[in-house]
């Protein structure tokens, strides 16, 4: 195999690692927020369901949601639905990625949003702003700037677990690499591999600093 | 009729009773001083003229020919009665509570324009590109008055600064430029200058004398007698959720007639 032929084998491995993370981010960070919602209602049953929920997500394998979101549905339904579209085994992994990362976000805007003090929201009411006016404009800023370090870990947390997606054999780079290049004797490309999640890791380090630097304007 | 008038207002927080029915009333131009030892109720009774917390009982009514607003306690209010409610009584925080993420021009700013932005939104008989028409002349209208407000509190060479670049005094100020721009009825203060060192206390309790100057209608909670004695027209002695004395600072200072009041002085002079 040539060098090129290689190379074209990963990259295709690389786009879907890629596709996988910027999905999952696009999807997950909106619902996370929804989820942090729901887990601080003030009705007591909601907020119980969303911090079960979160509590079982957070405490069993992501692996292990792989499976369950891939192989249940075919069992209770009599035929997967996974097996039935073009890339039914990204989708599947997909939301099994969504699903996790939300949780773990949702508990990320959730002691964001509980850090902000109570102080910020009685400004808010008391110069006659609606609810939704005062987090929109006045706490979402400040809790953006609480949580960018640790959503920072966690972001780049995910561009790693991506390769757990192999085990319902989405072809991201490490099922393609095994499948084609190392089944073959070929070594040297998981050193290839580790230089790309080093630089994708590198690129989103400095983006978060940028953004870090962005905020430090203002101190709390 | 007196221009505030509020009439038997209770509040509980659980089994603990701390407001026990206080009646209260202030005529327009008047600046009040509430004094009181920890946990007489001074913060509660502010909040619940704000809203912020609900009293279980009393009424509040303002007389002014614009403003024109009564509302019981018990009664249920929507949201939006509760904000137009809260209108009428701007509140300065002891902990300042500015936006840190904004400019002191933004502070004062922001909040004008996201309640005229609300109350053009609500109009509903209007095009989209009237709508926008308008929220563009009342932004710039509020532009104009938020920098006449910072200027009055001293602060025009301070606009575009961060409260983190503030001092304490100047944070406050801001914070009261920031409620002025709503044009409250009645201007509550709560403990302002609690957080600042003494040369601090001084150019925000200025600020507060030139309010009175201009005419505002104030409810002041202070810990600084002196500036109670100077500036009030009417000092109000909270004890254990009641008002157990008011009256003309001389009065009340001087000729305290009540056991609790001498003995609140008494204890505040050690
Ligand atoms: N949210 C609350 N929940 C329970 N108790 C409260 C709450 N807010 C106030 N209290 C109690 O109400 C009483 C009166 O408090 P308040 O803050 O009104 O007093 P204050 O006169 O402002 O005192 P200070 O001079 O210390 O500010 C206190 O005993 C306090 O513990
Ligand atoms: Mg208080």
């Amino acid at each position: 195999m040539t060098f090129s032929q290689i190379n074209q084998i990963l990259f295709e491995g690389f786009g879907v690692t890629c596709e996988l993370f910027f999905l999952t981010l696009v999807f997950a960070l909106p619902l996370g927020l929804l989820i942090s919602f729901g887990s601080m209602a003030k009705l007591r049953p909601i907020a119980w369901v969303f911090r079960t929920i979160v509590w079982i997500i957070r405490g069993t394998p992501l692996m292990l949601q792989l499976f369950v979101i891939f192989y249940v549905p075919g069992f209770l339904l009599g035929r997967s639905p996974f097996a039935e579209i073009d890339n039914g085994r990204f989708i599947a992994a997909l939301i099994a990625f969504v699903i996790n990362y939300a949780c773990y976000f949702s508990e990320i805007y959730r002691g964001g949003i509980e850090s902000i003090p109570k102080g910020q929201y009685e400004a808010g009411a008391v110069l006659g702003l609606t609810k939704t006016q005062t987090f929109f404009h006045i706490v979402l800023m400040q809790v953006v700037k609480r949580i960018l370090a640790p959503m920072s870990n966690e972001v780049i947390t995910l561009v790693k677990d991506t390769s757990l997606a192999r085990v319902i054999a989405v072809a991201e780079i490490f099922f393609i690499n095994e499948m084609s290049l190392l089944s073959k004797g070929l070594i040297w490309p998981l050193f290839y591999i580790g230089v790309f999640f080093l630089l994708f890791v590198g690129v989103l380090t400095v983006l978060f600093n940028y953004l870090e630097r962005k905020l430090s304007y203002y101190k709390v | 009729m007196a221009y505030l008038e509020v009439t038997n207002l209770r509040k509980s927080f659980g089994k603990t009773e701390v407001l026990r029915g206080i009646d209260f009333s202030m005529e327009r131009g008047e600046v009040v001083a509430v004094i009181g030892a920890s946990g007489g109720g001074k913060t509660t009774f502010l909040r619940c003229l704000n809203f912020l917390e609900r009293a279980d009982l009393g009424d509040i009514l303002i007389n002014d020919e614009k403003e024109g607003l009564a509302f019981s306690a018990t009664a249920g209010y929507s949201d939006r009665q509760i904000r137009q409610m809260r209108l009428s009584f701007g509140l300065v925080f002891q902990s300042f509570n500015l936006f840190p993420q904004y400019t002191a021009l933004k502070n004062v700013l922001l909040p004008m324009n996201l309640r005229a932005a609300e109350a053009i939104r609500k109009n509903k008989g209007i095009s989209f590109s009237q709508r926008r028409a308008e929220r563009k002349a009342a932004y710039a209208e509020n532009g104009v008055r938020a920098k006449e407000l910072l200027a009055e509190v001293g602060l025009a060479d301070k606009m575009g600064h961060y409260p983190c670049e503030l001092s304490g005094g100047q944070q406050q100020r801001v914070a009261i430029a920031r409620a002025l721009a709503q044009s409250p009825a009645i201007l509550c203060f709560d403990e302002p200058t609690s957080a600042l060192d003494p040369l601090l206390t001084a150019e925000v309790l200025h600020v507060i004398r030139e309010l009175k100057e201009a005419g505002h209608t104030m409810i002041v909670v202070t810990h600084e007698m002196k500036f109670a004695r100077e500036v009030a027209d009417r000092v109000v002695f909270f004890a254990d959720g009641n008002i157990e004395e008011e009256g003309a600072p001389e009065e009340v200072f001087d000729h305290p007639k009540s056991e609790k009041t001498r003995a609140f002085f008494a204890q505040s002079l050690e």
